[in-house]
């Protein structure tokens, strides 16, 4: 684990370009994260990805708390709240000028083009999320069958995440993981 | 009535520390029911604006409400409620992770917990996904394969895709109106 100013550095770089390409929100910036974080500068293992993305889904907050984690994970606090800022800065001053002005443009044809252009790449994103954690996160039969069922309940049936996080943990400490 | 700062910074923590994975949920009944600071209107064109933008929606939606309320204070009170009580949370979460991540029992039941998680966002995905599938539409689907083959399959770097996808997708929406 590197702790020097090098590592800070790397961090606040990585995440306030992420922030900009981050669209539909945290979970859609999952797989670059992974990318970078795991097969680039090698600060986590497939298996601390999958910890890390699981341990910011039981925290209660916004998703991209993941940042935080992993910022953490490289340089301790230091390293949390410099990937966070990082993260959130940029794309804040740009919200706020943005707020500003947008009640200009509400209806107009580029505004509208912008939204149904954006909804589809939005979901390809969230998708991949969805496989890089999967393969990152499931090793055997068991795992495959919880990210399954749990994929088949929460689409069917409208249950609290929590739920399904509470039983997957009791799977796991009974050894059945 | 207009709240103060301080109550946007405690309004916005407590929307952050009820809503696990679901804040979207979290900040409508307290905004609109709850507080009744926003109508059912505003809030849906606020959050609409805030999807167009980079970086996270609730994130930008905490800037923009705060800054139109009560000017760069209260944007930056918002999105401080929201990011700093997870931030402490997580940060703790991560020193428990970095102590006892390798304890077998938690090993075991982070391990179920993770994979519960990918199952989850697949079943998210799948509802976001069924509104590209109606009206016989082909360029919706298809611009989320290509997403999501050339993200999560072939594990291509987000700004390069983005940077040809993003372009192309909203074209093809523009000249289909």
């Amino acid at each position: 684990m590197k702790t020097d100013g090098g590592a800070l550095v790397t961090l606040a770089g990585f995440f306030a370009v992420l922030s900009l390409f981050a669209i539909g929100g945290g979970n859609s910036a999952v797989p670059e994260m992974h990318r970078f974080s795991v097969d680039v500068q090698h600060w986590l293992t497939d298996r601390q990805f999958a910890d890390t993305f699981a341990l910011a889904q039981l925290t209660p907050g916004p998703n991209l708390i993941i940042v935080a984690l992993i910022g953490y994970h490289v340089a301790g606090v230091a390293g949390a709240l410099v990937a966070m800022l990082a993260m959130c800065g940029p794309t804040g001053v740009f919200a706020f000028f943005v707020g500003r002005a947008s009640d200009r443009f509400k209806q107009s044809r580029w505004h509208v083009a912008l939204s149904h252009g954006l909804v589809p790449v939005t979901v390809g994103l969230i998708a991949s999320s969805a496989l890089v954690v999967a393969t990152t996160a499931d090793a055997g039969l068991v795992t495959v069958a919880i990210t399954l069922t749990t994929a088949l309940v929460s689409y069917f049936v409208r249950v609290h995440p929590l739920w399904a996080f509470a039983a997957a943990a009791l799977l796991g400490l009974v050894g059945l993981v | 009535m207009r709240p103060t700062a301080s109550e946007l910074f405690i309004a916005f923590a407590t929307i952050s520390l009820s809503g696990f994975g679901g804040v979207l949920a979290w900040s409508r009944r307290l905004m609109v029911e709850e507080k009744r600071w926003l109508t059912p209107e505003q809030f849906n064109e606020t959050y609409a604006l805030c999807a167009f933008l980079p970086g996270g929606n609730i994130l930008n939606f905490s800037v923009i409400f705060g800054s139109r309320l009560r000017g760069p204070l209260g944007g930056l009170a918002a999105i401080a409620g929201l990011i700093g009580p997870p931030m402490l949370l997580i940060m703790a979460i991560g020193a428990v992770y970095a102590h006892y991540g390798d304890l077998p029992a938690l090993r075991r039941m982070l391990t179920g917990v993770a994979s519960a998680a990918a199952g989850l966002l697949m079943a998210t995905v799948a509802k976001m996904a069924q509104p590209l599938f109606r009206r016989g539409a082909v360029t919706g689907p298809a611009i989320a394969l290509i997403t999501f083959v050339a993200i999560g399959v072939m594990h291509w770097p987000l700004p390069l895709v983005l940077a040809v996808i993003v372009p192309a997708s909203i074209g093809m929406a523009w000249v289909r109106r």
